[in-house]
């Protein structure tokens, strides 16, 4: 396990070098959401409040939505390009392994590092959230963190399975256009997902975005969520982690130990 | 494990992909403090055969011994004890020069100070110190491989496996990486290398194992090799095709073998300066002669019929 611990070094290392940009877009981007659909789409809604779960405001509504689907982007993207960069433009992977690190020294690395990154995300969304008035720093909101980090880690492991399958990036574009927009639409984030059609809430109860939003929002939005449906929530996105684990540590050993 | 049991045993080591075969039942063995090298063009297995001693590519047949371990078992006892300089760059180009071998030396656990003090060292062994601190991709080829070979050595490896280590550089970058592994090897280091270039295996190795189509097809000394397969001498001549057949007759007699190529015949004899005469008093005028001593080249082409690099 201490080897795993070495990828997570040497992101940091890496990580390091680019942190003030990414931290300072790590506050910008829920600034940015929250200010615009927060109080701009917001001032439409509230006036119906009664319409909005919890009767909060659509403020309230949407950060945890936000703070999940910020978890799922990052973890998105960081687990697509960068990993077949690792394995086949700047080969760091092929350096790793002729050291006593092992393939899934490698993979457990890099999920912990995704975990830790996903945590400042998250993190860095509260103290935003916070600031506009939703979301205050307590115990409740910041349990929500890791189930958001998980939520991202549900989609981290799968996409960096698939990753290693690939010899260019170009299918990402497909994953991101045709699966992650829209999971990010039709999640539940943006509006609760029982105004959808039957079907339609079918296959949003499917993405694991949706159950992550449930539990977040669940956690920092008043009425407190029924432990059991908490926890099918927590199993579906558990399940889906240890799956893209499992099929990572295969198709890692399958592009890199050939 | 005694002294100078082998470091590294293969017993018809074979490598099988799904549709070809890229090791066909090799057997080798390296010994502590030589220079051993696989010499064969690209695709003749040389590279596989690395790949499974380093323990990154599984064994599909015969036996391997790495310090007496199982590649498949220990692999990470057996990669703590080696160095790897790979066919293809994969420094970190996201850290500094120093850096890549300070985290480098975190995947071997060594402690941060013993890592310090054997990255400066290790720069100034490879003539980096005053790049330390600079990125690393503005470095040129030669000065990665250097890096590189730098933190190949950052454990202290008991055999350095280098795969390729001048392919793509520039003739005096080429040499540069010579004189580091000459030193490395007259510190007593083991070295284990593949190359397409006979120059490179007569520099720097003891003994070599000549590979083609994914098998052994000789092994010995560089020179062993050259007085067993070839002769001392060889006298190139380019003439005109027409001329051929007449000079075939004139240096039958004295050559102990005639090899015709596309651009050039060549006539493998003990003394290549008797042959060039003889061809010149038969009134013979070749576009170009000359004459030179045999190398591992002229081994490869004996015992194969073809060229070493295409």
């Amino acid at each position: 396990m201490t080897r795993a611990f070495r990828i997570v070094q040497r992101n940091a290392v890496v990580y390091r070098r680019i942190w003030r940009g990414s931290l300072f877009s790590s506050f910008l981007q829920p600034t940015l959401y929250l200010m615009a659909l927060g109080f701009g789409v917001g001032a439409l809604i509230d006036p119906r409040r009664a319409a909005i779960p919890g009767s909060g405001s659509y403020l309230q509504f949407l950060a945890p939505g936000l703070l999940t689907a910020a978890c799922m982007q990052v973890a998105t993207y960081e687990s697509s390009w960068p990993v077949i960069g690792k394995i086949t433009w700047a080969r760091n992977y092929y350096a790793m392994l002729a050291t006593p690190i092992a393939i899934d020294d490698l993979v457990v690395g890099e999920l912990l590092w995704m975990g830790i990154r996903l945590t400042t995300v998250g993190t860095a969304f509260l103290l935003v959230a916070s600031s506009f008035g939703v979301m205050p720093i307590a115990a409740a909101t910041l349990l929500a963190v890791p189930f958001a980090v998980l939520t991202g880690l549900a989609f981290s492991a799968p996409i960096m399975a698939y990753a290693a399958t690939l010899k260019t990036g170009e299918k990402f574009n497909i994953l991101f256009r045709l699966i992650i927009t829209p999971l990010f639409m039709f999640s539940g984030v943006f509006f609760p997902i029982d105004r959808l059609p039957l079907p339609v809430q079918w296959i949003a109860k499917a993405s694991p975005l949706y159950h992550g939003v449930q539990l977040v929002r669940g956690l920092t939005v008043g009425d407190s969520p029924d432990a059991a449906v908490a926890l099918m929530h927590v199993t579906y996105l558990v399940v889906l982690l240890m799956a893209g684990f499992v099929a990572a540590l295969y198709t890692f050993r399958r592009k890199l130990q050939a | 494990m005694s002294r100078d049991s082998p470091l590294i045993v293969a017993r018809d080591l074979t490598k099988r992909f799904q549709n070809f075969t890229a090791v066909d039942g090799v057997s080798f063995a390296v010994h502590p403090a030589e220079s051993f090298g696989f010499l064969g063009p690209n695709g003749a297995g040389k590279t596989s055969t690395m790949r499974m001693i380093g323990c990154v590519s599984p064994v599909t047949g015969g036996e391997l011994r790495v310090f007496g371990m199982d590649p498949q078992t220990h692999a990470s006892a057996i990669k703590a004890r080696l160095g790897v300089v790979p066919q293809q760059d994969n420094l970190d180009n996201e850290i500094t020069v120093r850096e890549n071998l300070l985290m480098y030396a975190r995947y071997f656990d060594i402690p941060r100070d013993v890592a310090a003090r054997r990255a400066d060292e290790l720069l100034e062994f490879v003539q980096l110190s005053e790049r330390a601190n600079s990125e690393v991709e503005p470095l040129s080829g030669g000065l990665k491989r250097r890096l590189t070979i730098a933190r190949s050595l950052i454990n202290e490896p008991e055999v350095i496996l280098l795969d390729e280590p001048t392919t793509g550089l520039d003739p005096q970058a080429r040499h540069a990486i010579w004189d580091r592994l000459y030193r490395l090897k007259q510190r007593g280091a083991t070295l284990l290398l593949t190359t397409h270039y006979m120059e490179e295996a007569e520099q720097l190795c003891d003994r070599v194992v000549i590979m083609d189509h994914a098998r052994i097809i000789a092994e010995g000394s560089p020179r062993g090799l050259i007085e067993q397969y070839s002769t001392r001498e060889v006298l190139e001549l380019r003439v005109p095709d027409d001329e051929r057949a007449r000079l075939r007759d004139l240096v039958d007699g004295i050559a102990e073998r005639i090899q015709e190529l596309p651009d050039r015949v060549q006539v493998y004899t003990a003394d290549a300066e008797r042959a060039l005469d003889v061809v010149h008093e038969a009134g013979v005028d070749p576009d170009s002669a000359l004459v030179r001593r045999s190398t591992l080249e002229d081994v490869f082409l004996r015992l194969t019929g073809h060229a070493l690099i295409d």
